[in-house]
């Protein structure tokens, strides 16, 4: 390098307008699965920026109604904004209609309230989990802008890549020959989603620390915690 | 017309009265009853339900407003409602922008400063419905009333609607033993001076009465239907005073009246009361009031 360039300041050297970008990706990773009469949902427990830790304690799965929850990842300021405005909307719709909303009504309304955002999207990864109105477990994947889809089983986040193949294989039977997927259980939920975050924690930065669990029936919600690697 | 001042609320009487603003007062007065009343832990609010004609439903009189507050209307049914979703969404945006819960006071300064824009512009009415509300924030309960006038005033206990007079009554005779009520006997109490607006032969019932409690500790339940029997169970085997009330104020409520609801109308008139309205039991008004 010639001397000019080595006394000259950073700014010199490459001199480039400072861009500001309004998004920040703060990880986190979440998994859903529904039963017959049950849904499980779940979320690690870490938000992080970069090789940064910032909580080794914050959940990502937001209650709704006493039959919905959601898991929501990514810009957290995105994802404490929108449950913000979602729970604003969840008691007008019950100031109005007098009764809680449904799941199926809940799914859609998130659906339109991100589609609404099309051109500066919240940036957000979310799952939807609950009880349908005949009594199932169902689980709600989407994008940052809004697409939806039904499911039974459903991974989304930082180490989405990681776990929703297992799930495919273990829940949906995919890619192997000749065998047929076990009936859904709330042990073999609860098993399969312990199992998944700890191999996801092994491999992901951004997920470890712990899991908190929710179990959602007609009757209830419970909770579990469990702890993860913490590095 | 009564006189030449009473046609816009823009226009003053040589006595210094807004003429339609009292006119509109009357209209309250056309509501059904509804009693709310406080403790040092509870509020709570009760309101008999009128229905139109026995095919109809009995029309909701309590409107949740939050979980710690709720409001109680007597008069137009359309205004309240207006009134009442200024209130939620005012609410809901304090939840939003501050994470905390809209205290009453607060509330009550923005229903009065809406209320009281219709009472100074040409091209308005003023709201046609006097509130009730109930509720619980960081300094205690709270009973509130409101009127077309876009007074709003800080009770003890309230009584408003038809022949609420003997319930107010009640209440100004009871009025040392609300602070220490139990949450039973504080709608006890209210639900006692409700029963003193009605005439003798009707009584109250699951289906003409709504109740409405919010205290320490606990978030706002309205009862309806079914949910109200346990708290009227033995109300009506208790003796009533009043009968059907409308007395005037200096008489004791003991007098009997006839049905007429004219002496409802005037008896509380602070203004001089326009003619007689037809009976409270006839809805054929144009005007929706409950």
């Amino acid at each position: 390098m010639s001397l000019e360039v080595m006394s000259s300041p950073d700014y010199m050297r490459d001199p480039r307008k400072h861009h500001f970008y309004p998004y920040a990706d703060n990880g986190g990773t979440s998994v859903a699965i529904a039963g017959d009469d049950f849904v499980m949902i779940a979320s690690d427990t870490r938000l992080s920026r970069g090789f940064n830790i910032f909580s080794r304690d914050q959940g990502k799965v937001f209650g709704l109604t006493p039959t919905t929850m959601m898991a929501s990842s990514g810009c957290w300021a995105d994802v404490l904004t929108l449950n913000k405005v979602l729970q604003a909307r969840l008691t007008m719709y019950s100031h109005e209609h007098h009764d809680q909303m449904s799941t199926t009504a809940v799914a859609q309304l998130l659906s339109t309230m991100l589609y609404w955002r099309r051109f500066f999207p919240y940036y957000v990864s979310n799952i939807l989990a609950g009880i349908d109105e005949e009594g199932k477990g169902v689980v709600y994947h989407y994008d940052p802008v809004g697409h939806m889809e039904k499911l039974t089983f459903s991974a989304t986040g930082a180490s989405v890549s990681q776990i929703q193949p297992l799930l495919d294989n273990q829940i949906g039977g995919l890619n192997m020959l000749d065998v047929q997927p076990p009936k859904m259980t709330k042990e073999l939920a609860r098993q399969l989603i312990h199992d998944a975050f700890v191999s996801a924690a092994e491999r992901d930065i951004n997920t470890g620390d712990g899991i908190l669990i929710h179990t959602i029936t007609k009757d209830g919600k419970t909770e579990e915690t469990v702890k993860l690697r913490r590095d | 017309f009564r006189n030449q001042y009473d046609n816009d609320v823009t226009v003053w009487s040589p006595q210094g009265r807004l003429h339609q603003v009292e006119y509109a007062m009357e209209a309250v007065k056309q509501g059904s009853a509804t009693v709310g009343v406080k403790s040092s832990s509870h509020a709570v609010l009760v309101a008999l339900k009128r229905a139109s004609s026995e095919l109809a439903a009995h029309q909701k009189k309590i409107m949740p407003i939050d979980k710690h507050i709720a409001v109680s209307i007597s008069g137009l049914t359309a205004d309240a409602r207006v009134l009442s979703r200024f209130m939620r969404t005012e609410c809901l945006n304090e939840h939003f922008a501050h994470n905390q819960a809209l205290s009453l006071n607060k509330l009550m300064e923005r229903v009065g400063a809406k209320m009281q824009i219709a009472t100074q512009r040409y091209d308005k009415r003023p709201y046609g419905v006097g509130l009730l509300l109930a509720g619980f924030d960081e300094d205690g309960p709270h009973i509130y009333q409101t009127c077309p006038s876009a007074n709003y005033y800080d009770c003890q206990a309230m009584a408003i609607g038809a022949r609420s007079q003997s319930a107010r009554t009640y209440l100004e005779r009871h009025l040392e033993e609300f602070g220490s009520s139990t949450r039973e006997e504080l709608i006890r109490h209210a639900l006692r001076a409700l029963r003193d607006t009605l005439p003798n032969d009707v009584e109250l019932t699951n289906k003409n009465c709504s109740i409405a409690v919010v205290g320490k500790g606990e978030d706002l339940s309205i009862y309806d239907d079914d949910d109200v029997n346990p708290y009227l169970e033995g109300l009506d085997q208790e003796e009533r005073r009043g009968g059907a009330g409308g007395s005037r104020d200096a008489q004791p409520p003991a007098a009997e009246d006839d049905a007429t609801a004219g002496a409802a109308a005037s008896a509380d008139a602070t203004a001089a009361a326009p003619p007689p309205p037809p009976a409270a039991e006839d809805q054929g008004d144009s005007m929706e009031t409950d």
